[in-house]
């Protein structure tokens, strides 16, 4: 099994508005309750997922108001959809980021809001969330590393396409546009780095990272 | 599949597709399970990259804005056919409430491994098949012994729910069994614990199978040594 990323059972928490009555289960068992109209689970998965969530959101936008309407808008579709949520195809993580990213992308095409690039250093930055806990900066800063490593092992090539595909919102189209490549040359570009950063996060995940996470 | 189609799956895995290009991609992964097996690998790898950003914290307001959102707005309903295809048709409202209590009971079966590495991991695995099968179950047999059913999953996997299964005495453990035409294989050891647990049952089940526990000495049998404390009816797989 994969294991890397926001993890189902890393501690996520941001605030200290810890909701006993939930913490104990995975993501995936919250989803199964947040389809039953339970919003506590819901709150909880925001808890777990809702910064890295924020963060792409984001680092996609550039505009915290836009941002927060990106997050809203895929917790809202989590809200609505989560009785249709296939565990056996996603991460319930996963596919929370993944509806934020989706709106986030939907915005910032709408908006036709062509941000700062999303190569630049700023956007990297190094802030550290002065409120989550050590546990959870040490985890999320871990994991951030690792994933940061893997990207910068790619070539360049496709780590740009994947970038300004995924953190710059651009299509497949656009990006060859503004590279100057052939659109053909972008496609493999894409998922030759994909399929090359699924390769690396799958080796460097087996070891480290996996952190149970033990009833409170 | 051919170069084009990881190219397009990899491209909707990174939301890099504009409307037509989406469309099609859809397409293509209503019809093949081959291009979803790949659409949820790349999109794990998709979203780490989320994970690697650093950006500022969301404001504490976004947090009460989101649930005030959720309890103004409906929630679809998963139709009959999406949801379990089309055998068991009355027991839908009873198998939703049973996968959402189980659900519950997992999230503490999770927690409740020992914290070893690997343990801890292979349980998670085993906690997220059950909850596929709860989500989408094939069919279902029915117990006795104990209040609860069988559920077991298109592909064979089953869960076994069962509700206030009295405690063992020390030294000893509920054992599963799987019994094929009488020759039963473990299927895991469990404890009982309070309310309704949702136990994973280790191997496959097929058509005409039975699932059987039995009390035996900790660490478990080779064999059953003792009757059924329960049993399910025969599972019935189309």
């Amino acid at each position: 099994m994969p294991a890397f990323a926001f993890h189902a059972h890393a501690p996520m928490r941001q605030d200290g508005r810890a909701l006993p009555r939930h913490t104990h289960l995975s993501d995936e068992a919250l989803v199964a309750l947040v389809a039953r109209g339970d919003e506590t689970a819901l709150a909880e998965l925001y808890d777990r997922v809702g910064r890295v969530a924020y963060g792409i959101a984001f680092r996609i936008l550039r505009d915290e108001r836009l941002a927060e309407d990106a997050v809203q808008e895929g917790f809202l579709a989590v809200w609505r959809a989560a009785a249709a949520f296939r565990p056996e195809r996603a991460k319930a993580s996963t596919w929370i980021v993944t509806l934020v990213h989706r709106r986030a992308v939907d915005i910032v095409r709408r908006e036709e809001r062509r941000r700062a690039e999303p190569l630049d250093a700023a956007a990297r930055g190094d802030a550290v969330d002065p409120e989550g806990s050590a546990e959870d900066a040490a985890w999320l800063g871990f994991e951030r590393d690792r994933i940061q490593r893997a990207l910068a092992a790619l070539p360049d090539a496709q780590r740009e396409a994947l970038e300004l595909a995924y953190y710059g919102g651009y299509s497949q189209t656009e990006v060859a546009e503004r590279l100057g490549v052939p659109l053909g040359t972008i496609k493999s570009r894409m998922f030759a780095g994909l399929a090359r950063l699924r390769e690396v996060m799958d080796e460097t995940g087996s070891e480290g990272s996996w952190t149970p996470r033990l009833t409170s | 599949m051919d170069a084009e189609t990881y190219e397009l799956i990899a491209a909707y895995a990174l939301d890099a597709l504009d409307g037509d290009e989406r469309a099609r991609a859809k397409e293509v992964l209503a019809t093949s399970e081959e291009a979803r097996e790949e659409l949820r690998s790349l999109t794990e790898a998709a979203a780490a990259m989320a994970t690697a950003t650093v950006g500022p914290t969301p404001r504490p307001e976004l947090r009460d804005r989101i649930l005030e959102a959720a309890r103004a707005e409906p929630q679809d309903v998963v139709s009959l056919d999406e949801r379990r295809g089309s055998r068991l048709v009355p027991l839908l409202g009873v198998v939703a409430a049973v996968a959402a209590c189980a659900a519950l009971a997992l999230g503490l079966w999770g927690a409740s491994v020992s914290s070893d590495r690997d343990e801890a991991r292979s349980a998670l695995a085993r906690e997220r098949a059950a909850a596929a099968v709860l989500a989408h179950p094939a069919a279902e047999s029915s117990l006795t012994g104990a209040s609860g059913r069988l559920v077991v999953g298109a592909d064979g996997d089953a869960v076994l729910v069962v509700s206030d299964v009295p405690p063992v005495p020390a030294g000893k453990t509920y054992q599963v069994w799987v019994i094929d035409g009488g020759n039963p294989v473990s299927g895991g050891l469990f404890s009982p614990a309070a309310g309704t647990i949702a136990i994973p049952v280790e191997g496959h089940v097929r058509d005409g199978s039975v699932v059987a526990v039995t009390v035996e000495d900790d660490g478990g049998a080779s064999a059953p040594s003792a009757e059924p404390v329960i049993a399910s009816a025969p599972v019935t797989l189309s």
